[in-house]
């Protein structure tokens, strides 16, 4: 029996031809777990991106009440309110699918991914319409 | 460039990305071909080649999804262009796959792919299975091999291969769970060590494009999430001091 095996070359050979991390956002030809890993990738972004947001508004604390009391009447604007839901729906999915992720990538339902893709989409998207209705309604 | 329609038939439009050696960037050539309700697209570059074109690159054998030559990116997805039909597209777009060099035209460089697998000595046969029912006369047994028909459309479907040049691919990983799972004189050890690494296995981000493609029934990702549940387990172990490696 052999002992040793020599590590495999990396598949993808050099630079030439490969879609490059742009590609990760390429949906042209992609099925389900190929939209799935793009959801979660510009969610993932967008989470990145909204935390640098929340802490250069926190910053506004230290302004004074006056500002904070300024930005609190935009947060109740509709379209900030809006932008609530966008956060909420892409916390949602990134979370749910992470889920899946997680489970489907340590081999546990592996064959019941993309249900699990889908069952997990439908609840995101039904929290998110109940989160809509609720943070429009402003109770 | 145009080729005239016969009758029962209708033209269709190819978009086929060109590149040859020494071009600074590949362009677009658009053939317009005559099709019918079964026309393949292999059928279709062929006839591109024959009455148009001789310089268009491509590679095919045996036109009934065996030899894993034809693997290309038709209308952004892979296939294998021999039993991939035109259907009823007026425009189909033909590409080479991606994340492996192109050599000329539709033609990419396979060695990358290979490389990949050499390493694993997974054996063609499969043994551990036999294909049901009666034999026909002069015929012995049946030979059962691997499904894996090295196309590499896993690799050109699978988004990591496109971004991190160190990572093994979705083949080698399945082509390692089968020597796991039916050694064959192999020893599964090194070969699961190998895998449980964060240029193999774990590189993976179930995006499942490589199942989804594959045209032979492999099932890589599967067989990827099996090989991390193996090494997962084994980590565990040793982290609990239960002994055992992969």
């Amino acid at each position: 029996m052999a002992t040793t095996v020599d590590r495999p070359r990396p598949a993808a050979g050099g630079e030439e031809g490969r879609r490059g991390a742009t590609g990760w956002f390429d949906p042209r030809g992609r099925r389900m777990g190929g939209l799935a890993f793009i959801l979660n990738r510009l969610t993932g972004i967008g989470l990145v991106l909204y935390l640098y947001l929340h802490l250069v508004i926190l910053s506004m604390l230290a302004r004074g009440p006056e500002a904070w009391d300024q930005f609190v009447d935009i947060a109740l604007s509709p379209p900030f309110l809006a932008l609530d839901v966008l956060l909420l729906t892409g916390l949602l999915i990134h979370g749910l699918n992470g889920i899946r992720v997680g489970l489907v990538g340590l081999g546990f339902v592996a064959s019941r991914q993309r249900a699990m893709f889908i069952a997990l989409m439908v609840v995101a998207a039904l929290v998110a319409i109940a989160g809509a209705l609720r943070i429009f309604s402003g109770e | 460039m145009t080729a005239p329609a016969s009758e029962g038939h209708r033209t269709a439009r190819f978009r086929v990305l060109r590149r040859k050696a020494g071009d600074a960037a590949p362009h677009f050539d658009d053939f317009d071909v005559a099709v019918g309700p079964d026309s393949t697209v292999l059928e279709a570059l062929v006839a591109i080649r024959r009455d148009q074109d001789p310089s268009l690159t491509l590679r095919h054998s045996c036109f009934h999804a065996s030899c894993g030559t034809c693997g290309m990116r038709v209308d952004g997805q892979e296939g294998l262009a021999c039993v991939t039909k035109v259907g009823d597209a007026s425009e189909v777009t033909v590409e080479p796959l991606a994340n492996l060099p192109v050599v000329s035209d539709l033609v990419v460089a396979m060695d990358p792919f290979y490389d990949g697998l050499e390493p694993l000595g997974r054996p063609l046969v499969r043994s551990s299975e036999n294909i049901p029912g009666a034999l026909p006369d002069g015929v012995e047994a049946y030979t059962r091999y691997e499904d894996c028909i090295e196309c590499g459309i896993c690799l050109s479907a699978c988004p990591i291969a496109g971004s991190d040049p160190l990572y093994v691919g979705p083949a080698a990983i399945a082509a390692a769970w089968r020597v796991v799972e039916e050694p064959r004189g192999r020893e599964p050890g090194p070969v699961m060590r190998l895998m449980d690494d964060d240029q193999a296995a774990w590189r993976c981000h179930v995006a499942w494009e490589c199942s989804e493609a594959c045209p032979s029934g492999v099932d890589p990702a599967r067989a990827i999430m099996q090989v991390r549940r193996k090494a997962a387990g084994a980590r565990a172990r040793r982290l609990f001091g239960m002994g055992g490696r992969s």
